[in-house]
Order: structure tokens, then sequence, then C-alpha cells
């Protein structure tokens, strides 16, 4: 089972949810989608489920063209942000209806909806009804009802949103090893950088109905092939600064400059835009060339083992990601430290010019 | 959300349609037809024009008629909206004394139209009806079969009585469905509780009025049946509506022509006014400034 | 402005309460100082919910006291208790302009207009609403109708406190953050009492100053972001703050030290002391994934593991290895490296905490500290 969509474009109303959206899914793959709100993600997972029509372009499932056919002529089955079961249906009857509905025989249908309620651990409430039990339980049952018919295509749509994080994580982990034992293609839509990283799989970004790159999480994360895809990766966001090459001389805005090295070496001179990551930058010097830049803190939001310090000056807006608790009160100044050697570099139109990563190792990730 | 384009909705559109067209279209436009023509006999039907809309506007009977129909839908809109609105309010919420008040709130709409008539006709009775007798009994002279007033105001109590549980009921679905966290924010704030029905259960009640409202005009104009039965249009043509006087010219003398434009005439009124009810209250909350929309 | 307590403090939606399972919130004494930054942190079903509506008056508690500044309460209505609550869904007025919706609770208060009118645009300048106060309120987006319920909170001279009630799950994320640091700055300019409540640590830590973690109706720990962080008084409050939580191990006692499933880790004379006193209780040694070493070279105290996989993160690493029967996950800083063949744990005195049936065994000079 493959899926492909070869240009395919979708708009409503002249607003383009779609754009010449070009990519192959592999039998048995783990894919994820990220993108912010509206980026298309939902619009393209409707497309391949067939519950949206495309205006031009074709999608291939094993070869064959699909692209008129009905949702319900498709091998599919759809996870949803809400929860959604049937209220009046026991945890049993609803991961058994879609096998019901095929037609499937009884003792066929009991072994296969205990099997999969074993592995989404949701055994134990097989005779409770929906509104009985707390919200991951609920949608772990949507879960087992979209994996118990054994459809070639599963899609999530951001399955996870709604749920507290602590139980979000617990899933994430249950999820990626649930399908590690499948032949199906699955799909998963975040918003979420994080979870695309702890997912594994390829992950596509999307960003305003288009892909912006295709590939491992970790890869996109290290060599994000312009700004949008940097700015995605980022949670926080990256931190962007404008400033100048010439020939000795890397220039911020009259604030800062230092001399031209390491992986700046070779690129022409001009204007360009550099990205910092906000867990590279700290309170203290790492280095002896690290620029140390005046600010002062706007807020600092703090998550157990970690600072998200926004700080600014009248120059710049910064965040930073610091591990351990540093509790700044609004408007403390501080003294930050930015490496040189870890700045992304863009050129005007936001393409990227040069990545602080080394050299880049095809496939030398493994995930799980 | 998205919205999917499949030109095969339209085929499912056309029994409704076509449904339309035989019930609805169809006879108008034979209404149309008969009040621009003056027809003798099957052969002998000549094109007049706007003629019998110029008798018919002109008729003192439809003047008349119209003027009491406006001055009866607007004492029923008077009194029922807001009397509907305040049951609701006093309704209780849950428990048994909910479902009670639901019922006995349901049954006058129940009770199909003639038959509310003859109730009332009986009942208002000044010999025999509790009604007519208490009132006398307290030396206050009623009596709708002779005293125009008191058929004007017998007329209109009966309307009360069948359909305030309409808007009741409605309001009271309305009111429901507020949640409790704006109840709570109210109260938080200090707000009295004529500030809470002003801020927060008549604006949610908004939607539900405008039904209730539509509804309750609509009907009370085309009323033919309860009056009719109950003082047959009398004292004179005290009570006598629209839709009588219109049945009269129609059934009565037969006069076809005439009789088609007056349902034109009447129908048209009706849609207008309709209209206007619907637009005013639903600019009444608008946003006067521009709307923009919020960056994200 | 006041100050909270909580005496004795109760509840149970029953109206016949038998077992404890009944409670929804089980007997408690809390103080929440006036002026305070706070939040009340627990999953879904801890009964955060409910205590807060117990504060401000919406839910009457079935046994104990609420007292404001000494005064007690219990039976003042939800008016009279001079409170701003939050809710999850932005409450506003929608047939009112923003500006009558922040008058509103002054002019049912009938303050002079002239005074409203100052109050109102004060309000609306820090809250940055000022460019939008002769707008309807109905067509704002989430986090301007959010500011607006706020805004009701603040224009009144008189408010002791204000709750709120998980107040961004309608926020869109990329703006989360920005009405968190505008809640941050409001408390500390107007040093009103205000009480958070939400399922989220980021948004706990990011406003209180001190925590209540709640769980099963109990607030099990009390304290600032950092003490839930590096000295979990409970399980609990080890295995949901921070993400992954802490590691929980089963263990049992020996001659040697700690028996965990087949492992035995050494335990130093001031370990051995903390824990010779703790009867039959079921023992749990917790430990951060933030705190466990991890390395390619065997040392003295290291204990030999198998990796298992690896996450990478981007900015961070989460390792998970074998130690014995336990699974343990380690977070690592982005540049660390793993270690490819054989891996050695480390775990750090100070890091090490002990658990007796899901309790921290605390230490006599912490106690005395108390």
């Amino acid at each position: 089972m493959s899926l492909v969509l070869e240009n395919v474009n979708r708009s409503v109303d002249n607003t383009s949810h779609l754009k010449d959206i070009n990519l192959s899914f592999e039998p048995g793959s783990f894919n994820v989608l990220l993108g912010r709100t509206l980026a298309g993600k939902t619009s393209l997972m409707r497309v391949i489920a067939g519950l949206d029509k495309v205006n031009s372009g074709r999608v291939l499932v094993d070869g064959q063209d699909v692209t008129s056919l009905s949702v319900q002529k498709r091998n599919i089955s759809m996870v949803y942000q809400q929860f959604i079961n049937y209220p009046n249906m026991n945890v049993y009857d609803n991961i058994a209806s879609p096998l019901i509905l095929a037609g499937t025989a009884k003792a066929e249908i009991k072994r296969r909806v205990q099997e999969t309620a074993e592995m989404l651990r949701i055994e134990p409430f097989l005779k409770r009804y929906p509104l009985e039990l707390s919200g991951g339980q609920q949608q772990r049952t949507a879960m087992a009802r979209a994996l118990v018919k054994d459809a070639s295509i599963l899609l999530f749509d951001e399955p996870l949103v709604n749920l507290d994080y602590k139980l979000r994580e617990e899933l994430r982990q249950e999820l990626r090893e649930l399908f590690k034992l499948r032949n199906s293609i699955a799909i998963y839509a975040t918003t979420e950088p994080n979870e695309a990283l702890a997912l594994g799989g390829t992950t596509t970004l999307l960003h305003q109905g288009h892909v912006l790159q295709t590939g491992p999480a970790i890869e996109q994360y290290r060599y994000p092939i312009n700004l949008d895809a940097a700015d995605l990766y980022s949670e926080p966001p990256i931190n962007i600064l404008p400033g100048t090459i010439s020939e000795q001389e890397v220039t911020f805005d009259e604030y800062a400059s230092f001399p031209v090295a390491g992986h700046f070496k070779d690129v022409p001179v001009g204007a360009y835009r550099f990205g910092i990551r906000p867990s590279h930058m700290s309170l203290v010097p790492k280095n002896d060339d690290d620029i140390e830049l005046s600010v002062q803190v706007e807020v600092a939001e703090i998550s157990a083992s970690e600072t998200f310090l926004h700080v600014a000056n009248k120059h710049f807006q910064l965040v930073l990601q610091l591990s351990g608790v540093h509790d700044y009160r609004t408007n403390t100044p501080v003294k930050i430290y930015l490496p040189p050697e870890k700045l992304f570099l863009f050129n005007s139109e936001g393409g990227i010019v040069k990545a602080p990563y080394p050299e880049r190792k095809k496939g030398a990730q493994q995930h799980g | 959300m998205n919205k999917t384009q499949n030109n095969k909705a339209w085929f499912l559109v056309l029994p409704v349609f076509l449904l339309v067209a035989f019930s609805a279209i169809i006879p108008l436009m034979t209404v149309v037809n008969y009040s621009v023509q003056d027809i003798f006999d099957q052969n002998n039907a000549y094109f007049v024009g706007v003629e019998w809309y110029r008798e018919v506007l002109q008729d003192p009977r439809l003047q008349d008629s119209l003027l009491r129909q406006f001055m009866y839908s607007g004492s029923v809109l008077a009194i029922e909206i807001p009397l509907g609105i305040a049951v609701a309010l006093m309704m209780p919420t849950r428990g048994a004394m909910a479902s009670l008040t639901l019922i006995v709130l349901a049954i006058p709409l129940l009770i199909p139209w003639n038959v509310v008539g003859t109730i009332w006709q009986i009942f208002a009775r000044a010999d025999i009806g509790l009604l007519g007798y208490v009132i006398n009994g307290m030396g206050i002279d009623y009596n709708y079969a002779n005293n125009a007033v008191d058929a004007w105001l017998t007329v209109v109590l009966m309307d009360v009585w069948h359909w305030t549980s309409l808007i009741a009921l409605l309001c009271y679905s309305g009111l429901r469905a507020i949640p409790d966290a704006y109840y709570q924010a109210a109260r938080i704030d200090r707000a009295s509780n004529w500030a809470i029905f002003k801020y927060i259960q008549l604006p949610k009640l908004k939607g539900v009025l405008i039904i209730g409202i539509l509804l309750r005009f609509m009907d009370s104009f085309m009323i033919y049946t309860e009056p009719f039965v109950l003082t047959g249009g009398g004292p004179g043509n005290s009570t006598t509506f629209l839709s009588q006087t219109l049945t009269k010219m129609a059934i009565g003398q037969f006069d076809i022509g005439p009789a088609a434009a007056f349902s034109m005439i009447y129908f048209l009124i009706v849609l207008l006014v309709s209209w206007l009810f619907f637009t005013t209250i639903s600019q009444l909350d608008k946003d006067k400034t521009k709307e923009i929309s919020h960056e994200s | 402005m006041a100050e909270i307590r909580l005496t004795n403090l109760a509840h149970s939606y029953a109206a016949d309460p038998e077992h404890t399972t009944d409670y929804a919130i089980h007997e408690m004494n809390h103080v929440w100082e006036q002026g305070g930054a706070y939040a009340l942190l627990g999953p879904s079903g801890c009964g955060k919910s409910t205590l807060l509506n117990i504060i401000s008056g919406l839910v009457k508690p079935s046994h104990g006291s609420v007292t404001f500044d000494g005064v007690e309460v219990n039976n003042v209505s939800t008016q009279d208790r001079n409170i701003a609550q939050v809710f999850q869904f932005p409450v506003i007025y929608d047939s009112m302009t923003v500006y009558d919706n922040l008058a509103f609770p002054l002019r049912n208060m009938k303050v002079l207009e002239s005074e409203i009118d100052a109050k109102v645009r004060e309000v609306a300048e820090i809250l940055e609403l000022s460019s939008i106060l002769q707008r309807k309120a109905n067509n704002l987006s989430a986090d301007q109708k959010q500011k607006i319920s706020m805004g009701r909170g603040l224009v009144r001279d008189d408010v002791s406190a204000i709750l709120f009630d998980e107040p961004l799950t309608v926020i869109d994320p990329n703006l989360k953050w920005k009405l968190r640091r505008k809640l941050k700055q409001i408390h500390e300019r107007y040093n009103i009492t205000m009480v958070y409540v939400t399922h989220d640590q980021l948004e706990a830590s990011t406003f209180a100053d001190k925590i209540a973690l709640m769980y099963e109706g109990k607030i099990v720990q009390f304290g600032t972001p950092r003490e839930l962080f590096e000295n979990p008084n409970h399980t609990f409050v080890g295995y949901f703050i921070g993400s992954p939580g802490m590691n929980l191990l089963k263990m049992t006692l020996s001659e040697q030290g700690a028996e965990l499933g087949g492992i035995t880790l050494s335990l130093n004379e001031e370990q051995r002391a903390l824990l010779q006193d703790v009867g039959n209780a079921e023992l749990t040694l917790g430990i951060r994934p933030e705190f466990v070493q991890l390395s390619a070279n065997q040392n003295e105290d290291s204990l030999t593991c198998t990796i298992q996989h690896t996450e990478d993160l981007g900015t961070y690493k989460i390792v998970t290895v074998l130690l014995g029967e336990h699974t343990i996950k380690i977070r690592l800083d982005e540049e660390q490296q793993i270690p490819t063949q054989e891996a050695y744990l480390n775990f750090p005195n100070q890091w090490m905490k002990f658990y007796a049936d899901d309790y921290l065994i605390n230490s006599s000079e912490e106690d005395s500290n108390e």
C-alpha cells in the first residue's frame, strides 16, 4: 500500500488551502505533518480521506487514481482532536462498530476488539460508556476504533491536543510503539515540534498550504530549509537578528560586531538575517568569543527544570531557554551571551545560507 | 469549516423545490392571475390590470379590518412576548416541578383552534360561562356578544391564553442554553437581577425571540377560526379581521377578482412586516464599527 | 486585599458522605497570603476547581471554614466577597462595548461616571485594550475577551482576590505567553492575591510564586516551583512535575544498601540513618531524569545499564535505559554524548529522594526548617 499526492491544489472561495502538494508515503511508514494552525494539515488529511475534493492534481493509492473515489470506498481511519465516540454504545461496541459494518464474523470481532483494547490499555473499561471515562480513555477508545479495522491509511488529526500534558506524554510514547507493528500508512498531524521530534518517522513541514521540507524531524531541526522551517521547529520560536557581513566583520545593527570566522568564512558580503535557537544562548559566557548583549527581562516563564527568559532592549526582543529555575522580575537588567558559532544564516528572502552544525550526516539519526 | 463542493447536492434539493413549487408558488401564481383579470366564465376573461387592486384598497371594509388587524396583532404581541419571557424566567429549572410546568404550559398549544374558540365561547358567556358569570357577579357589566369592547378583550385574552406558552417555552429553552459561568460572573460583578436580565438573558434570548415574534405576528395576523367561532366577527364588525373579510368576499359574494387582489395585498403586508421585524431585531445589536480581524 | 485562610475545610458533593472517596476535597488547612501569586495545579478531577469555587463562594463547603482577613465568609454570597473570577471560557457581556464591559461592575456599585471613566481607561491601558474600547465585545478574539474578563476584576478597588480557572484554555498557543506575561505584570503592579487553577505546570510555574499541587482532593505539596521540582514531597509531585517525570523505583533495604530488583545500590551513612525507621512502609527511590548521570566509563559507585533507546528532541535528548528490571529515563543536553557500548549510571546523593508509602522521608534537619 503506497500513497502518492501529485500536484494537489485546493482552494475554497479563492483562498488557497493547499498549493502544489507533491508527497509520497511509503507502505508501513509513520509520517508526521507539522505546521501551525491553518497551515493546511487538516485540509491535506481531508483530501487524503476523500472528504474534500481537489481543484487539481491526483491522489494515487498503489498507483491507482482514487481522486474521485468517495470516502466510504477508501480504506481509511481517522482520529480527531475531539473525542468522538458513539455515546449510546459501550466501549466494546464502539470499538467493534467498524467491524460490524464490514460484516466481520462475531468470533473474529471479539478477538480483534480484545486485542486492540489490550494494546491501548482500555480492556478494563469495555463495558463502560464513553461519558463514564476520562478524556484520555475516551481518546484511546476513539483510537482503538480507528486501529481495529486494519485500514490501509490511518489519519490522526492532533489527537492529543485536548489532553492533559502528562497523559499526552504517555500516549505519545504508546503511539510510537503501536505503529511499529503495522503495515498501514500512518499520518499524524500536530502543531508541536516536540511531538514531531518525539514520535520520529518522516516529517513533512507544512506552511501556508505548501510543503516546506520533508525528512526526519531532527534533520529539519538542524538544517531548516528556510526561516519559516526554522521557526516551526522551536518552542519557543527561533530568534532572528538582522545583520551585515563585510570583509572582516559581522555587524548587528551597530550594537554588536564580531570578526568573520568559523562557518561565516566563505559567505559573500551583504545583508543577512541571523537565527539563534533560544537554547543556545546563556547568562554566562561559554567561550571567549561569545557576544555580550545588555537586555532587560520581560518575563521569566518557568517550567520545572527550564526557564524561558523573554528579554528585550531597544533593538530587539529575544527569548532564552535556560536549564534550571531563573526567577527574574520584569525589567531586571541582565547580560546575555550569544555564541557566534551557533548562528544560522539566512539570506534576505529567508532561505538558509549556513547552518551551525558541522556536516550533514544523511540518515544517521535513528529513532526508537 | 471547509465547504465541500459537490454538484450532486442539487439533485437532493430538487424534491424540496418541486414540493415548494406545488404547494406555494403555483397556487400563488394562480392568485396573481385572478387578481389581474375579470372572469365571467371559462371563455370570457378580460385583463383589467391593477383595477381590482385599486378597488380593494379603496374599500372601507378592507381599510377597517386592516386597522383592526394591526391593533389586534399589536396587542397580542405586546402582551404575549413580555408575559412569555416573565413566565420563562419564573419557571423552575430542575426537579419534578420543572417537568410538571412544562406539561401544563404545553396543554393550550395542543388544543385545535376551533376547540379553543368553543371553549371560550362557553367560558366567557355572561349567563352560564364561569368567567362571564363571575365578572358580572362582581358588578361589572360584561357581555362579549353585544359589547364591542368586551368582545375585543375576550378575543385578545383567548389568544394570550392559547399562545403565551409558545413564547414561554421558546424562552425557557433559550435560557437553559446560557452557561452557568455567565451568571457566576455577573454575581461576581455585583449585577442586580435586572442587570442580569438586561445584559445576559435578554441578549442571549434574541435568537428565540425573533422566531417567537415572527411566528406570533404571522399567526395572529392571519387569525380566522377562533374569533369566527367566538364572536362571528361581531358585534357589528368589531372583531372582523382581515381573513374573515377576505372569506366573506371570496366565498360569500364570489368576487374572485377583488378577493385575489385582496389576497395579494394581504400576503405582501405579512411579508413586509415580517421582514421589517426580522431586520430591525437582527440589526439591533450589530457592531456599528468596522470589524477588524485579529492578526494571529 | 485579603489573606484567604481555609480551616479544616472539606467538601463532598454527596449529601451524606460516608467514605473518604465521597469527598472531592479532603480535610485541609491552608493559607493564601495577601498579595501572593498562587497556582493550584493538578490533573483533571483532583478537586482544584471545587476548591476555587469554594473560595469564590459558588460552592458552599460541607465542612470547615473559609476566612478572608480573619472574617468567616462561609455564608457570605459571591457578590459580597469582593472577589473577581476569570473563567475557562471568556465571559463577556455580548451586547456591550468593551468600555461598558469594563465599567459594568463599577456601574453596578453606583460609582460616579467620572471615576469609572478614569479607572476603565487606566485598566484598558494596562491590558492593551485602549484602542478597541468602543467596539462591541462579541466580535473580539478569545485572548482579548479573556483580557476583558480580567479587566472587570481589576477596575474594582475593593477586590480582595482574583481567581483564574484555566484561563488560557481557549487561547491560541502562540499568544499564550503574551497573556502569561500580562498576568505577571498585573500581579506585580496591583498587589492583589491571585489564585490560578491549571493542569499545566508551565503556566503554574510561570505565574505563581508558590504552587499548591493537588492530588485526589488533597494539597500534597505547597512550595515554589523550584521546591516542587527539586524536592518533591510525594511521588505524585515527582511524577507530575517535570517532563518526563521523576524516575520512581520500588526498593527494599538490605545489609548492602538499596535493592532495586536485582541491582544493589550502596547507601551512605546519612541515607541509612534516614531509612532506618521506616518499618513496613513501601519504599520508593526517586530521582529526576535531569539528575541521573550517564557515562561510558565505569567509576566507583556506578551501576551498569543497557541503553534501550534515545529520543533526540533537538534542544535535549531523552535516553531510556534498563537498570535491572527498572526502566530509567535520563535527560541529556544537546551536546552531551551518549555512550554506544557499555553505559554506566550514577545517582548523585543529593538528588536521591526516598519515599515511604509515597511520602518523602525528610532528614531531621529539613524537618526542623519547617
